[in-house]
């Protein structure tokens, strides 16, 4: 029963991971850059909301689509200035950029926000939820919900002419190219997509642990995530990032209590690892790695 | 203009592929070393401690790295972890009475036999998989080294290193210290000035370019990448041990942790891949110049009365840090060991510059 309920919890934590895994794909998806920045942007979300909330004194329900309306501007604006520049430079490069602009990110919202962890209400009462003999953490519950409702409108979203674009895109650039499909545009609209949901990561995260650095560390299990479902599928990231959550909850459960706590970073490098070197594609993957 | 190939006329093959054939380099290289020796009885013994001897074991330690991701180009975003290994082995074995150069020996090698086994990541993926491979790799050491109380060194996980004796001499003063960094980087120097005249230096770049295309014409792509890996790995280890001797005096576990990592990667672009000079200006460039901003930007908030929070001032140099990264890769991709070169070239000619094309 203890073992279900962590089960539960856990898938639930992972599929608030699947958001920010979410964002890495919708990038990766349309332009193949692996966004290592997804940590500092979800952390830029909340400190974006906190600051529209307390700085600028606007109830919540206004504070958290402007924000998303800010850093979907961000977005755009990274992927115009940081990485449209570096298309079809050696991957070192690309990476290092995602690590700067992480780097970059983090110290700037550190300096302008300041480190100190602050809460963000966004009126979840912390009573759990009770289904049947199981206690839920009703945080989790709407941060699940969330997840699955923005996986819902993404896949009617790439059902519309705008998202066809981006598939195609996704399928291959130079065919679209060809065809007078704007990638440029579509690779900038996947950055605001990803930016949104990484404010929408942001809040929710933000609001169980506090605003403060430790968002950005999200991005390790966010990429695991993302690794695990295959860097290219969307639904591929919401069930890993279950899949993931309740390997992460029921390991720790098991071994924090012998081995010290903790383990909870190492479960997740271990499965990261494991995935890298037993089906590097993860499970929905289709892009061809190559490998010697 | 100094650097003026008129004249020079090599009539055998070893003159003409020495390592620095124009003579104004070798006296710039000469005097340099010349500074390098006599720098504790210029410099005060603050500057030496605090700002040339870490200089210099982080040269090392980006060299290794740039080894394995500039002459290699295999990623590796564990090499703090890789440095770590050497560091607790070789506290461990001098602590267990090891004499000291063995003890370094044994960490370099500690961390060779580790290090490998991240390079059987690289031997199944490459790019991005591997650089994530890498970096899960860094976090899975991370734990072994701080949840093990035998390698950490008991619940304050803090392991003090006791002073080095050196051929029976022990050492603790600050130039002694720094000579022995110095040491180890002109060593590593050398080597990697070296390697590329050398036929495994030729293998790993063709390894580099195009892996399969070095398998056509005979380099085994395999035994290649294990090999930069192992020899990087080596030198990270003892650059790790070298740190912790000469700088640190004690190891603790986020001494080696993944933003060091991601630090000495970015001396390594900074500096510019598969650059030997790079690398000295790169580790230059990431270690001292945020404590410089630091100091320009309190100064500047005092000369003009603006109050900067002590927080906001420490997180604007990693902002100023993480700018730089960003920048070098807009502005100049191949770093400043490319920067140094064009001067370099322009120099060469000058003032007869259209004699370059």
């Amino acid at each position: 029963m203890y073992l279900l309920e962590l089960g539960i919890n856990g898938a639930m934590s992972g599929l608030m991971y699947s958001l920010v895994a979410m964002g890495i794909v919708l990038i990766y998806k349309s332009s193949s850059v692996p966004n290592l920045a997804q940590g500092a942007l979800t952390m830029v979300g909340a400190y974006v909301v906190l600051a529209f909330a307390n700085g600028a004194g606007l109830p919540m329900w206004a504070a958290i689509p402007l924000a998303m309306l800010t850093m979907m501007g961000m977005g755009m604006g990274i992927e115009r200035v940081a990485l449209r520049r570096l298309a079809g430079r050696p991957i070192v490069m690309i990476l290092m950029m995602t690590l700067g602009l992480d780097i970059f990110l983090r110290a700037v919202t550190l300096v302008i926000g300041g480190g100190t962890a602050r809460p963000l209400d966004i009126g979840i009462s912390n009573d759990p939820l009770f289904l049947g003999p199981l206690l839920l953490n009703r945080a989790y519950a709407v941060g699940a919900v969330v997840a699955l409702g923005l996986f819902t409108v993404f896949v009617f979203f790439f059902r519309t002419r705008r998202g066809v674009v981006l598939r195609a895109i996704a399928d291959d650039y130079m065919a679209s190219w060809s065809v007078g499909i704007s990638v440029e545009r579509g690779v900038a609209l996947s950055w605001a997509l990803s930016s949104l949901v990484a404010t929408t990561a942001g809040v929710l995260w933000g609001s169980i642990q506090g605003v403060d650095q430790s968002l950005s560390l999200l991005l390790l299990k966010g990429i695991t995530v993302a690794v695990l479902g295959g860097m290219d599928s969307l639904g591929g990231a919401i069930l890993a990032g279950i899949a993931l959550g309740v390997i992460e909850a029921v390991a720790a459960g098991i071994l924090d209590p012998m081995l010290g706590g903790g383990t909870r970073e190492l479960v997740v490098a271990l499965v990261l690892i494991l995935t890298i070197m037993i089906r590097p594609h993860g499970l929905f993957g289709r892009h061809h790695i190559e490998r010697l | 203009m100094f650097f003026r190939r008129a004249g020079i006329r090599h009539t055998d093959y070893a003159a003409d592929r020495g390592l620095f054939p124009i003579p104004a380099d070798r006296w710039a290289i000469g005097a340099l070393l010349l500074l390098g020796l006599l720098a504790p009885l210029v410099f005060s013994s603050l500057t030496i401690s605090s700002y040339l001897t870490p200089w210099l074991v982080w040269v090392s330690a980006a060299l290794g790295l740039n080894l394995i991701l500039g002459w290699a180009g295999q990623f590796h975003f564990g090499y703090a972890a890789v440095m770590g290994i050497g560091a607790y082995t070789t506290v461990h074995a001098y602590k267990a009475g090891v004499p000291w150069e063995i003890a370094v020996v044994l960490g370099g090698l500690m961390a060779t036999v580790i290090g490998v086994g991240f390079a059987f990541a690289a031997l199944r993926v490459k790019g991005l998989y591997l650089a994530l491979s890498t970096l899960a790799l860094q976090f899975v050491m991370d734990w072994v080294i701080s949840h093990v109380p035998a390698i950490s060194g008991g619940v304050s996980a803090t392991l003090q290193a006791p002073a080095m004796a050196l051929l029976g001499q022990t050492i603790e003063s600050d130039s002694g210290l720094y000579y022995v960094a110095l040491g180890w980087a002109l060593l590593v120097t050398l080597f990697m000035l070296n390697l590329r005249r050398t036929a495994l230096g030729r293998a790993l770049v063709a390894v580099r370019e195009k892996d399969y295309a070095a398998a056509v014409i005979g380099v085994q792509a395999f035994r290649y990448k294990l090999v930069a890996f192992a020899t990087s790995s080596f030198i990270g280890g003892v650059s790790g041990a070298m740190l912790i001797f000469c700088f640190y005096h004690a190891v603790t576990p986020e001494q080696f942790a993944v933003n060091v990592s991601i630090e000495l990667l970015a001396m390594v672009i900074v500096g510019g891949l598969a650059s030997t000079i790079g690398s000295w200006f790169g580790a230059a460039f990431i270690l001292l110049l945020p404590g410089q901003i630091h100091t320009l930007i309190a100064w500047g908030a005092k000369l003009l009365g603006v109050d900067i929070g002590i927080e906001t001032l420490s997180h604007l140099p990693y902002a100023v840090y993480g700018a730089l990264i960003i920048i070098f890769l807009l502005v100049e991709p191949m770093g400043l060991g490319k920067l140094y070169g064009n001067v370099r070239t322009y120099l060469m000619v000058w003032p007869f510059g259209y004699a370059r094309k």
